[in-house]
């Protein structure tokens, strides 16, 4: 059905180019930069889907009833959002550093997107197929954390700066349970490449054979994102915004808007691709295309990532950091081990 | 290595100080050195601008100090104006005051829950109990014609009797009270990070409470036995069988827990309140012009915050000559400079919303 079709398009492209005369370099290169934007593309406007649904679904939570004015049940709230916050005055506060200070929203939004090149949304529909793919994934996402802390010193604001910190202490301490639960899916999978690793989930997903590492994964991925329960960096009730307390107008957007949905979106893919099967169909029902699956799971785990966030109670930085490292590494690190001896088992079986 | 301590003010503009409140904290990296506390920043004058008014005309500035639990604001200073002019208020106006007092104390409490809970990060808390705060409001409207600042009480008894519809209302949120009780126990007081973050943070010791003149919750977390309506019962509080829940540890979750289960007691009284409702007027015979004799009278209540109490002086004319008013949270924020002390800033927020202050009623 629509399985196939943006390969197909692909090829029609590729064909039409090769047909107009194009030689090969410039076909691929002219391909490649349709598949960026279309990337772009896709992260934009999920990011803005994003808003109005976490609105919506906080609201009915919180047995209310949220965005319903602009369009039909509020659709358009998040147009009305943008144009608002385009029309806004970045203020400028005294004694601001300000090449780092304007440049810290723009860069925001270049880790994710730059990941999101590489994952995989269906049947061989990865803008960049990489070998080392989930390596990248990992060196890529851990640049944002200098970005905030950027931002949280060049807002010459104490509230910023205690954020700025925080952000720091927060995303690398998590990086280490999120890159040791990958681990245990490389060692049954034995590739880095995310098609390969969503092709070995063929028999099983690998949310049952490593729940731990799920586990570990979703709630270090939550951590990473800044979201609650972990979003002291922007504590609201205690430190105001952080980092991002004196952004106004298009910093604030990017940051509130682009920069953490693009960020839960990158989680939430991975998650997907790691544990859920990636655009595999559940039971075999392939008359669904593979990317509509990919879609749906990417959708189920973002849901879960709401759920959780409008349900917890903030925590506290030490407790986090004490949650890290002394609760989170050593289950990944005993995970990583039952893999191995397990690994180890099945081969000496022979299964 | 050399660190230094800065200074970071949480401001009078800030989303957890329950109001305008700013307290100076001096911070070593995350830990507080020292706090400050600056409060003043609502003072309207409302003891000086009673020294104006009639002994009836200062009601409704006590609806305004704790504006979340008016009717026991109401309550303290006409009792005083009572002692003072030795009226004695018949018998239903005793209950009714009782009745529309515990529903004016489960609403206040369940802002103190609801703000906690949203401190420490739980948004979803806040908008439940905002959610059924509604009931209460909607309750203390029929009864007064307002939903906040009621100025129902009157010198002598109350200004209305209940009306007809309050009785099957009341008894149908009565009915559904405890329900709400568990689900805040549900989604805050069960949740191991709302724990984490509340268990021995911000421990006061029984004998420093006592010395700090603490008072409510905030004194009976920390195990002190001491509620006014059962150490000096006042009104019928006697002929009512409730418990007084108590604190062990003296720490934010105890002060936290305590008042969840104080809305249940306090749906208790009212319960017992409604079947002992006798029939009868609800003002006492008053003069319209209220001129006391000379002298003065102190009269202290058990308010959702600690004890509130109203001393008045008169000089024999219909305007009181001094109003002075112990407002609990007022005298509860005393000790928080050296409570904060050695804490985290995230934990001066919980503790801070554990005291449960009203700003209208610690800068009167």
């Amino acid at each position: 059905m629509g399985e196939t079709i943006f390969v197909d398009l692909t090829a029609w492209l590729r064909g039409l180019m090769g047909g107009l005369g194009v030689p090969d370099l410039y076909n691929e290169i002219i391909l490649m930069v349709v598949k960026m934007t279309a990337v772009i593309l896709f992260v934009a406007l999920n990011a803005i889907w994003l808003v109005y649904m976490e609105r919506k679904l906080c609201a009915y939570i919180q047995s209310r009833v949220g965005p319903r004015h602009h369009g039909p049940l509020g659709l358009l709230q998040p147009i009305f959002d943008v144009v608002k916050l385009m029309t806004k005055e970045i203020i400028l506060s005294k004694n601001v550093d300000l090449v780092v200070f304007l440049l810290a929203p723009i860069l925001i939004v270049v880790p994710p997107i730059v990941a999101y090149g590489l994952l995989p949304f269906g049947k061989g529909m990865v803008a960049i197929d990489m070998n080392i793919g989930l390596f990248f994934l990992v060196a890529v996402t851990s640049l944002s954390t200098i970005i905030f802390w950027m931002a949280g010193w060049a807002s010459n604001n104490k509230y910023s700066l205690l954020g700025g910190m925080r952000v720091v202490a927060q995303m690398v301490s998590y990086e280490l349970p999120l890159v040791l639960a990958m681990l245990g899916v490389v060692m049954i999978t034995g590739t880095m490449n995310l098609s390969g690793i969503v092709e070995a989930q063929n028999g099983i997903w690998f949310i049952f054979t490593q729940p731990i590492a799920f586990l570990v994964f979703f709630i270090a991925g939550i951590a990473e994102t800044n979201r609650p329960p972990f979003d002291l960096v922007e504590g609201e009730s205690e430190i105001i915004s952080g980092p991002y307390t004196e952004y106004g107008g298009m910093g604030f957007a990017m940051f509130y808007g682009l920069a953490e949905f693009a960020n839960l979106l990158v989680i939430s893919s991975m998650c997907v691709v790691l544990f859920l099967g990636g655009w595999l169909a559940p039971f075999g029902w392939d008359f669904i295309p593979s990317w509509v699956w990919f879609f749906l799971k990417l959708y189920l785990v973002i849901f879960l990532f709401m759920w959780v966030r409008w349900t917890y109670p903030r925590i506290r930085v030490d407790q986090l950091m004490t949650f890290g490292w002394k609760v989170l590494v050593p289950l990944t690190l005993a995970n990583i081990f039952i893999t191995g001896t397990g690994i180890y088992i099945y081969r000496a079986i022979g299964w | 290595m050399k660190t230094q301590t800065y200074t970071l003010n949480l401001g009078p503009q800030h989303p957890s100080t329950h109001g305008v409140f700013r307290i100076i904290l001096e911070l070593d990296g995350e830990t507080v050195v020292k706090a400050t506390p600056v409060p003043g920043y609502l003072h309207r004058g409302i003891e000086k601008l009673a020294e104006a008014r009639t002994y009836t005309q200062v009601i409704p500035y006590t609806d305004r100090m704790d504006y979340m639990a008016a009717m026991l604001m109401n309550w303290g200073y006409v009792a005083a104006v009572e002692k003072l002019m030795g009226v004695e208020v018949p018998e239903r106006a005793e209950y009714v005051r009782v009745i529309v007092g515990e529903l004016s104390r489960i609403a206040s409490h369940m802002i103190a829950v609801g703000a906690m809970g949203g401190d420490i990060g739980a948004i979803t808390a806040f908008t439940y109990t905002f959610r059924d705060r509604e009931y209460v409001l909607d309750l203390l409207e029929m009864v007064s014609g307002s939903r906040m600042t009621f100025s129902y009480f009157r010198v002598g008894g109350v200004a209305e009797d209940l009306p007809e519809e309050f009785f099957p209302a009341v008894r149908k949120f009565l009915a559904e009270l405890p329900g709400m009780c568990d689900e805040y126990d549900g989604l805050v007081t069960g949740n191991e990070i709302f724990q984490a973050r509340t268990k021995f943070v911000g421990v006061i010791p029984p004998e420093v409470g006592i010395n700090y003149s603490l008072s409510g919750p905030t004194l009976r977390g920390s195990g002190v036995n001491y509620d006014l309506r059962k150490v000096r019962p006042y009104g019928v509080y006697d002929r009512f069988d409730f418990e007084v829940p108590l604190g062990q540890n003296g720490d934010c979750f105890d002060r936290f827990w305590i008042r969840i289960e104080e809305m249940r007691q306090s749906g208790r009284i009212i319960q017992q309140a409604l079947e002992q409702l006798p029939e009868g007027p609800i003002q006492a015979k008053v003069p319209k012009v209220i001129k006391p004799p000379v002298g003065d009278a102190y009269v202290e209540i058990e308010s959702s915050k600690g004890a509130y109490g109203a001393y008045l002086i008169s000089d024999g004319s219909p305007k009181p000559y001094r109003v002075h008013f112990r407002r609990p949270s007022f005298i509860n924020l005393g000790y928080l400079g050296k409570l904060c002390e050695g804490w985290k800033i995230a934990d001066v927020i919980a503790i801070l919303g554990s005291i449960d202050i009203v700003l209208g009623e610690v800068d009167c």
